[in-house]
């Protein structure tokens, strides 16, 4: 097997900056560095993982725990303090989608800007151009300003473009709880058949047995340390029982 | 499947990699016009008024309340030359500086080279930078500009400075700003006293005969090196060389008198040195300040 994710002991501190003026900054250096200027919480602590190449990995926890950041290090987002992450291959997250979209550009534009911010070239958006329409549904709005859109049009053109950026990672943070019923069913065949496909697929999720469907093993996170890998329906029994 | 190794996420090439997304790049500069006149009715022609406004302003309260017509020949393209570079200069920091927090929401979800934002703020500034110059190659014409290849290249160079120098400040200022809001405020007063730091609306011997009787000779020198080792000094003055100097008879007859000693072969460089200088400065804070960018935005 080879290796898709490799993290190795990171931890990642958080500094909970009271200030956000030179001036107080400033006037803390003055007065003698009395008391803290902030305060730090651990977000993540010692956390080593490694994912192989077509693995589905559940990260599980209440929320805090350190999911949604172990995810934006994988990532790129963020940088660890102490340790490496290190990944094979292009990756991209569904992390919000929809985050790169602008409401007051058309549908359209929106597809290249969208596409581009997730690294696919010119080329590759219009020959994927028709393929996103289609599965999207969102027809002849395409060329509305996405701010007239409903959330839920606006959600599955966002999902549609990431699903057709085609990386070898996959990042999924918390976006199947949105959507009709119909088109969740749609992404969620859609995030199979890129299971089936040999991707990698790392998601993060409360909706436990939308999870238990789609991922193999479960990583159960708490304060920022892996306390349980094993298999999705061990690590989701263990969060249940302990909760 | 192995072919591609384990590479370290986030850790991007800097400036490299805007190169590289050239594509992206064109797509954010796009965005940032479609989106800044997006239901004006005036659309892009306001980077026509504004300076339009600008120059009557200045040309009514300097030219004529002040008397520079009358000392200063063809006084209005002096002025218009400076002041089209200036505006793309101000116009250009302003955005670069607010573009790092501007789009927080962005930076902190996907990773992508940010150094794209300040980039194509400045590039942004540069498309309406063009129907200036066209303004102001128009009046030129009128007034009988006939440029060399000495000319075209001091006028390029000078851009070029400006180009530089905005996006090296604009990495510095806009990665600051994630951290200090300051910045911003702090960016303001520096293009305020960009405007009235450059040779824009008075002519340089001024500078250097009010200097030399209010310091004396060696304070004044010492003074005016200060005030001329400033790049944006420098662009203004490559302008002015470019675009004024052709037009009129004292380019002529008595050159030191339209722009200082030395400024192609002693300054031009030095100008060009600082700019690539701070565009290094820039990078190098941006690259040290932007691994929490995430965190604190």
């Amino acid at each position: 097997m080879t290796t898709a994710i490799e993290v190795r002991g990171i931890s990642k501190e958080f500094v909970l900056r009271h200030t956000r003026s030179i001036k107080e900054a400033f006037v803390w250096i003055v007065k003698g560095r009395k008391g803290d200027l902030s305060k730090k919480f651990h977000a993540l602590d010692d956390i080593s993982l490694t994912i192989e190449q077509g693995e589905t990995v559940a990260l599980l926890g209440l929320n805090g725990s350190g999911k949604s950041t172990l995810l934006k290090h994988i990532s790129g987002v963020m940088l660890p303090d102490t340790g490496t992450v290190r990944t094979r291959g292009r990756v991209a997250g569904l992390i919000e989608v929809g985050a790169g979209f602008h409401p007051d550009l058309s549908g359209r534009d929106n597809v290249y800007l969208n596409g581009a911010i997730l690294g696919m070239s010119e080329e590759q958006i219009e020959e994927r151009f028709e393929s996103i329409l289609e599965f999207s549904e969102i027809g002849q709005f395409i060329d509305t300003e996405v701010k007239f859109y409903s959330s839920g049009m606006y959600l599955r053109l966002a999902f549609s473009v990431a699903v057709h950026t085609d990386p070898e990672i996959f990042l999924v943070d918390e976006i199947l709880a949105v959507g009709d019923e119909p088109f969740q069913k749609k992404c969620l065949s859609k995030i199979k058949e890129l299971a089936a496909a040999g991707k990698t697929l790392v998601v993060v999720s409360h909706d436990l047995d939308l999870i238990s469907q789609v991922c193999e093993r479960g990583v159960l996170l708490e304060h920022g340390r892996v306390v349980l890998d094993s298999t999705v329906d061990d690590a989701v029994s263990t969060l249940r029982s302990r909760h | 499947m192995s072919t591609i190794n384990l590479t370290t996420p986030g850790l991007g090439g800097g400036l490299r990699d805007v190169l590289r997304s050239r594509y992206l790049l064109k797509l954010l500069v796009q965005k940032e016009l479609k989106v800044r006149y997006r239901g004006s009715i005036l659309g892009l022609l306001w980077s026509y008024v504004k300076p339009g406004v600008q120059f009557v302003v200045f040309w009514f309260a300097l030219g004529i309340f002040l008397g520079m017509n009358r000392n200063t020949e063809n006084y209005p393209i002096y002025l218009f030359s400076g002041i089209v570079l200036i505006n793309f200069f101000s116009e250009a920091l302003g955005n670069a500086s607010r573009s790092i927090v501007g789009n927080g929401g962005l930076i902190k979800k996907i990773y992508l080279p940010r150094e794209l934002f300040p980039v194509a703020s400045v590039w942004v500034s540069a498309i309406h930078f063009v129907p200036q110059l066209l303004v102001l190659l128009i009046a030129c014409f009128i007034a009988g500009w006939k440029p060399g290849f000495a000319q075209i290249a001091a006028g390029l160079i000078g851009f070029l400075i400006v180009a530089l120098l905005a996006i090296g400040l604009g990495l510095f200022f806009g990665a600051v700003n994630v951290y200090f809001r300051d910045s911003e405020n702090f960016v303001d007063m520096l293009l305020m006293i960009a405007t009235w730091a450059s040779p824009v609306l008075y002519s340089w011997t001024m500078v250097r005969d009010g200097l030399f009787d209010a310091f004396g000779a060696g304070a004044g020198q010492v003074l005016h090196t200060i005030y001329q080792v400033n790049p944006l000094t420098i662009a203004v003055e490559l302008f002015h060389f470019a675009f004024w100097m052709p037009t009129t008879t004292i380019g002529v007859t008595d050159q030191l008198a339209a722009v200082p000693a030395n400024l192609l072969d002693l300054w031009m460089p030095i100008g060009v040195a600082i700019s690539v200088f701070v565009i290094l400065a820039g990078q190098f804070t941006f690259r040290r300040l932007e691994g929490r960018f995430a965190q604190e935005l």
